[in-house]
């Protein structure tokens, strides 16, 4: 190998990459995050020793699948069959670029694939955004996560060819399966998954270094590799320290021979060993978060509802030439009738021969379109209470009515909620009315107490009805988060703050996309408290007018953007 | 994957029952598995599937009638002579397009011979079998309303693309999901006749155990499968025995008043909770070998039958099935 440097992150990328090669199905795949050069020669590498095949991520059922070819079936006359690109790539594994942004269809049938052990997987994560990721159905599914982003090595990677077999490496023993899943639970990794892949690593890494059963160096690896990318939480402190003389593990799994003598000590500390391998191995970036208490992010896109697809569903508008893939549907009179008027023509370059009721070629193929509906609803909840109202509301009133103005471009839907005095109400529906929000607006007064509760648990009911119609929604919270007001309307602080927890903890909880914009004129901490408990963004603005709101909205949440 | 022996499922008692029961009156309504991911709730209804003795169908139908069925509906399968075949189990994948769920106009003959032919979906190969939906609350509201209906009514109809066709869907629909990441609409979570939730096994133990069986199983499948064959049999046996039993057991007045007085306690809406109670009470009296209905099943089953029919309240942060435990308890004693 022409690795020298143990510490970066490719090391243990390569290690995964030669685990992989010698089970594929076992492992069923690796995730590689990060467009690095290491992750191009990484690739690159585990092609010399796996057949990868290229997915694209407009793949359609019948190429992934198998099916007719209707194009190759049209011109001979025949049905042509062709097989789908997952039995092309039995044997070897399916390479899908830009998994990030992988279509829910698709990973769909990679799920299925996977789970009959039809097909193995390499995905390249691109994701720059921190709620992009692959969809978690699949991710679940491969033994290995790589994160390659700050890899610094750029040499060609090359994977020595598989030699042992995981067939000829020994179960591992109970000491071995308690030491794993301790840590498992150390770790706060919960899918059983993860815990079975992790014992078929330790084997795999005894199986690559030509041992019969796996050791405690096999077990740290599997570790390393399997269970510290998945972590969800930092493993607690024993009350006891661990002894100050156990040196920490060899970090690129070289193998240390223990004498008999020491064997016993060794068992009883194997868990912590593991442990402590994990922590050392979890990524940088989730080791922050996890400092922070802060559950991994999940791929937002599996909480707020299906995204639209413009080319299946919708008000029917009328066919144009095209193939069905992809979700299209054919429009079929519109393709026979394409069709009719070159049937004299066809049937004299046919021949006699062809007794096909009507000769179909590719052109006459037309697809069903649909008028495309409103991608994304934002929903703004605006604080009119007394405090907020001084200054702020006016701001607030114009930067809705500007987004309102854009929305109206883009066929985005705004609503408008707002809470003062001792409750929350639904201003204005999901609309795209002009008019309606103007008025909306205008007749807002301003004043009273701060219900903050009651206005998150407007604003989150009325995003739930949003998703439950299969579009997607994201709240807009304009306030000072000085809530007073309990969630039952009645007055004081502690209690207010309680309920506003438990409020915005609940939008978490349904993964809805939200936004804070602190618009008091001194921002506390409040603010910012109350987007954590959301799961959401912050923004603080104190001397901002609409514009300036409205530009800072539309570059945290890109309104404009079909979804 | 080899298909895991059901026996062989450590743990997961209540999504194991919850499926039996489904097994033994599949007119219960389906189940959803409320959970995380990698805690077996696939392996589970795969298992079961796998246990179930064959059926008979019609040689070579698509929609796998049965001799009733071939009865009921003539337009579909004509007289084909029975033959033995595994029970279904259909996999619903994410993103499935509901051409393919509830089938669609056969392209290829409309194009080659100008002939409207039906093509079979999913759910003509689900017939008198199982529908599993992993992640059923990502599934678009549409497809979900449907197959709700279809599973209801046992029965598929379509009517677009100029085609009109009537076969038979009777299926156990069995959804899973985490509520986390999206909830299902009441309306819908009414419509499914048992909930049970299942997590992660904590114990250190059990997760060993459930390491060990996996590890064996991949090794040698065969031998795994022959090894847990007789605790299979004995459960198909169960299953049996309850189905058989099934219509002879009526639940009398007392239960059918407890039902009721504990779904007015936990404030379940509609009749469906009570009627599900019921039926899911009988069912588990049927698997038990039991004589009658009584009690002891209408506590047992209680919460799967009910716990995904309360009204939430964001803000009550407890369970519903310590709701329905603790009304039991002041209910029944």
């Amino acid at each position: 190998m022409s690795l020298t440097d143990a510490a970066d992150p490719l090391h243990d990328a390569v290690l995964a990459a030669r685990l992989f090669a010698l089970s594929p199905r076992t492992f069923g795949g690796m995730v590689l995050r990060g467009g690095s050069p290491a992750r191009d020669a990484l690739v690159a590498g585990l092609g010399e020793v796996v057949a990868l095949r290229r997915l694209p991520g407009h793949v359609d059922d019948e190429r992934l699948l198998g099916g007719i070819d209707l194009a190759a079936s049209l011109s001979a006359g025949r049905p042509i069959r062709q097989r789908g690109l997952i039995d092309e790539a039995t044997g070897g594994a399916l390479l899908a670029g830009m998994a990030e942004r992988m279509d829910t269809r698709i990973a769909g049938r990679l799920v299925q694939a996977l789970d009959d052990d039809r097909a193995a997987l390499v995905l390249l994560d691109d994701a720059t955004e921190p709620d992009e990721a692959p969809p978690v159905s699949l991710t679940e599914r491969l033994a290995f996560a790589c994160e390659l982003t700050h890899s610094r090595e750029w040499r060609a990677v090359e994977l020595d060819a598989a030699k042992g077999t995981l067939a000829a490496v020994a179960p591992l023993d109970d000491d071995a399966l308690r030491a794993l899943a301790a840590t498992a639970a150390a770790l706060g990794v919960d899918s059983l998954r993860a815990l079975i892949f992790a014992g078929e690593a330790a084997r795999g890494l005894a199986a690559l270094a030509g041992r019969d059963a796996a050791s405690k160096a096999d077990l740290t690896g599997a570790v390393r590799l399997v269970l510290a990318p998945r972590a969800t939480q930092l493993p607690q402190e024993e009350d006891a320290a661990p002894p100050e003389d156990q040196p920490p593990p060899p970090p690129d799994g070289e193998r240390d021979e223990q004498s008999d003598s020491e064997q016993q000590q060794q068992e009883l500390d194997l868990s912590d060993i593991l442990v402590e391998a994990a922590k050392a191995a979890i990524p940088a970036d989730l080791l922050a978060q996890l400092a922070q208490g802060n559950a991994p992010r999940r791929s937002s896109s599996s909480g707020t509802g299906q995204k639209r697809k413009a080319a299946t569903r919708g008000k029917p508008l009328g066919a144009r030439p095209g193939m069905p893939r992809g979700g299209a549907k054919l429009a079929l009179i519109d393709s026979l009738r394409a069709a009719v008027p070159w049937q004299a023509v066809r049937r004299r370059e046919a021949g006699a021969g062809n007794d096909a009721a009507i000769l179909m070629r590719k052109e006459d193929l037309r697809i069903r379109r649909f008028e495309e509906r409103a991608a994304r609803v934002t929903i703004f909840a605006v604080d009119a209470s007394g405090s907020a109202a001084a200054a702020r509301l006016a701001e607030a009133k114009g930067a809705v009515e500007l987004m309102l103005g854009q929305a109206y471009v883009t066929r985005s839907e705004v609503a408008l909620v707002a809470f003062r005095g001792s409750s929350a109400e639904l201003l204005l529906p999901p609309t795209r009315s002009l008019t309606r929000a103007r008025r909306a607006l205008a007749e807002l007064p301003g004043g009273g107490g701060t219900p903050l509760a009651l206005g998150l648990n407007a604003a989150r009911e009325v995003a739930e009805a949003v998703i439950a119609r299969g579009r997607s929604a994201a709240l807009v919270i304009l306030t000072d988060g000085r809530a007073n007001i309990a969630a039952d309307g009645s007055p004081g602080r502690p209690q207010a703050k309680l309920d506003t927890e438990a409020a915005a903890r609940a939008i978490m909880a349904r993964g809805i996309d939200s936004l804070v914009v602190d618009i008091s004129a001194r921002p506390g901490p409040e603010g910012a408290e109350l987007a954590r408990a959301m799961g959401g963004r912050y923004l603080a603005l104190p001397r901002a007018d609409a514009r300036m709101i409205q530009a800072a909205i539309n570059a945290v949440q890109p309104i404009g953007k079909a979804a | 994957m080899a298909r895991f022996p059901f026996s062989a499922i450590v743990g997961q008692d209540e999504m194991k029952l919850a499926l039996l029961i489904a097994a033994v009156d599949p007119s219960i309504g389906g189940v959803m598995v409320f959970g995380d991911r990698g805690t077996g709730k696939s392996t589970a209804a795969r298992a079961l599937a796998g246990l179930l003795p064959p059926i008979m169908a019609a040689d070579g139908c698509l929609y796998g009638c049965s001799t009733q069925d071939q009865a009921r509906y003539p337009g579909v399968c004509g007289t084909g002579k029975m033959k033995s075949r595994a029970v279904p189990f259909v996999d619903l994948p994410l993103g499935a397009t509901e051409d393919r769920v509830i089938g669609s106009l056969d392209l290829e003959r409309a194009l080659r011979s100008g002939e409207k032919a039906f093509e079979p979906g999913l759910l003509a190969k689900a017939h008198r079998g199982f529908l599993y939906i992993d992640e059923i609350n990502l599934l678009e509201d549409h497809l979900v309303d449907l197959l709700l209906d279809v599973a209801a009514s046992g029965e598929n109809v379509v009517e677009r693309e100029g085609l009109s066709v009537r076969h038979p869907a009777k299926f156990v629909l069995i959804g899973s999901g985490n509520p986390e990441e999206g909830e299902l609409r009441p309306q819908l979570l009414d419509r499914f006749g048992l909930s049970v939730e299942v997590r992660s096994p904590k114990d250190i133990e059990v997760r060993i155990a459930i390491m060990r069986l996996v590890a064996e199983n991949e090794r040698d499948p065969e031998s795994f499968a022959a090894r847990w064959a007789g605790e299979d049999e004995k459960i198909l046996k169960r299953v049996a025995k309850g189905k058989a039993r099934l219509p002879k057991l009526e639940a009398g007045d007392d239960v059918l008043r407890d039902a009721a007085e504990l779904c007015l306690a936990v404030g379940a809406d509609g009749l469906r909770g009570e009627l599900t109670l019921m039926r899911a009470a009988r069912a588990l009296a049927a698997l038990d070998g039991a004589k009658s209905v009584t009690r002891k099943h209408l506590i047992a089953i209680a919460p799967s039958a009910l716990r995904h029919r309360l009204r939430r309240d964001v803000l009550d942060e407890t369970g519903s099935t310590v709701r329905i435990t603790r009304a039991m308890g002041e209910l029944f004693g």
